[in-house]
């Protein structure tokens, strides 16, 4: 085990080897290391950043369903509403015509019954005067008994 | 017999043990050490060309394996080695972030040329001991030892290396002033005192460097040692013990790696902080 020249003769080597790393060994390894380790930072980050935006699509998706389910209820309900209403109008509406109808028809059987009765009336005076004239043949003063038969018609 | 055998096996032992040294010898003058003695005669003034050799190989191809990925590297998906590397890239950039307080942009480079030479020179151990000594050996070198972290000088080289960055960003942090102020006032801030913590504080810093080499030396010769016994065995036995002790470097090579590059963070970071 002799010290020699040998250990100076490394320390040079050593002086070499350690400015050459430096130089330019170190330097391209190193920044693809770092600029990988950012890109893939950047990457992560842009993943982590697009699920966020994904879940947000997703709930605002979910919102808007929900929304949109709801005004179509909403809509139905109208609807339905609506129907019975107009179910509820139109049975209104017919039983009022019924009745106007009805009403008329009353009405008209009732001026057909007067004028009936009226015409009756006019037949029975003259019928009775008729009738008188023929049992009494001519005994009878006309014009002084029409009156009377009158008033017996109107009574009636 | 017996007697020869023993003989042999140290004289194996040595022979795996030694460096191929190249030198100025008194006698020989700037040859290769054919003996053990020869290269202790060199003193100084020798090199360790296996050493050398081999540890420039494994920083250089830690560097081309980097730079071709470095060359390479997209943000997009990373291919295979792209994604090696770039995982101990992380590794190294949290260590540094968990360990290192001081803004410097250097310390991260400088523990991953620490980490994957260390380990690169370290995993040269899971070489079967007797491979490349055989084959340089019928090239005409005498001696191969082609870990480099088991020689001495290797480690202590990169931890004296350590040492002078330690001592420039202390200076470059507080100024030559702070950084004297910090080695002579402090634990004990009185001007009676400064010797004591002068000396106290030079040993504290001194201590760093040899402690980071001889730490990483000690584990590697060591598992070393443990191999070249281990190939002394019979040929059908050694695999009973080389397997599990290599799967055990796998561990060792790595954790010394890691504490060796750790420690040196640490110790810079002290080195930039303020007291």
């Amino acid at each position: 085990m002799n010290i020699n020249m040998t250990l100076i003769g490394q320390t040079i080597a050593f002086a070499i080897f350690v400015w050459f790393c430096i130089k330019y060994v170190w330097p391209p390894i190193s920044s693809a290391l770092h600029e990988r380790q950012k890109k893939i930072a950047d990457g992560l980050d842009a993943a982590s950043r697009a699920s966020r935006d994904l879940e947000l699509a997703q709930e605002q998706a979910a919102q808007t369903l929900r929304e949109t389910k709801e005004q179509a209820s909403q809509i139905l309900e109208q609807a339905h509403k609506r129907s019975s209403q107009m179910v509820e109008e139109a049975r209104e509406q017919a039983r009022a015509e019924g009745e106007r109808l009805v009403a008329s028809a009353r009405a008209e059987i009732e001026q057909e019954i007067n004028r009936a009765k009226e015409e009756l009336r006019a037949q029975v005076s003259t019928l009775a005067v008729t009738g008188a004239e023929r049992v009494l043949e001519a005994s009878i003063d006309e014009k002084a008994h029409r009156k009377l038969l009158d008033k017996l018609a109107a009574e009636l | 017999m017996a007697a020869d055998n023993e003989i042999s096996a140290i004289y194996y032992i040595q022979h795996h043990l030694q460096n191929l040294t190249f030198g100025y010898h008194p006698q020989n003058g700037w040859s290769l050490a054919s003996t053990s003695a020869e290269a202790v005669e060199m003193g100084f003034w020798a090199i360790h060309l296996d050493t050398m050799g081999w540890s420039i190989a494994m920083g250089v191809l830690f560097l081309w394996l980097f730079r071709k990925a470095g060359k390479m590297a997209t943000t997009g998906v990373p291919g295979g080695l792209q994604n090696g590397v770039e995982m101990v890239i992380e590794f190294i950039e949290n260590l540094t972030r968990s360990t290192f307080h001081g803004k410097n942009a250097s310390i991260a480079p400088l523990a991953l040329t620490l980490f994957m030479w260390i380990l690169l020179m370290n995993s040269l151990k899971i070489i079967p001991v007797d491979y490349f000594p055989e084959m340089f050996g019928k090239l005409g070198f005498e001696y191969m030892k082609i870990v480099p972290t088991t020689d001495v000088n290797a480690t202590l080289g990169m931890a004296f290396g350590v040492f002078l960055l330690i001592v420039y960003y202390s200076c470059k942090v507080k100024g030559v002033g702070g950084f004297a102020k910090e080695l002579s006032l402090t634990p004990f801030n009185h001007w009676s005192l400064i010797p004591f913590n002068l000396i106290l504080e030079v040993v504290g810093l001194i201590v760093k460097p040899i402690s980071l080499g001889l730490r990483l030396f000690g584990n590697m010769f060591a598992g070393e040692v443990i191999f070249i016994l281990i190939a002394l065995l019979p040929f059908w036995a050694i695999w009973l013990l080389d397997v599990p002790w290599a799967i055990f470097h796998i561990l060792v090579v790595t954790l010394q790696a890691f504490i060796f590059t750790t420690l040196s963070i640490v110790y810079l970071s002290a080195a930039h902080e303020h007291h």
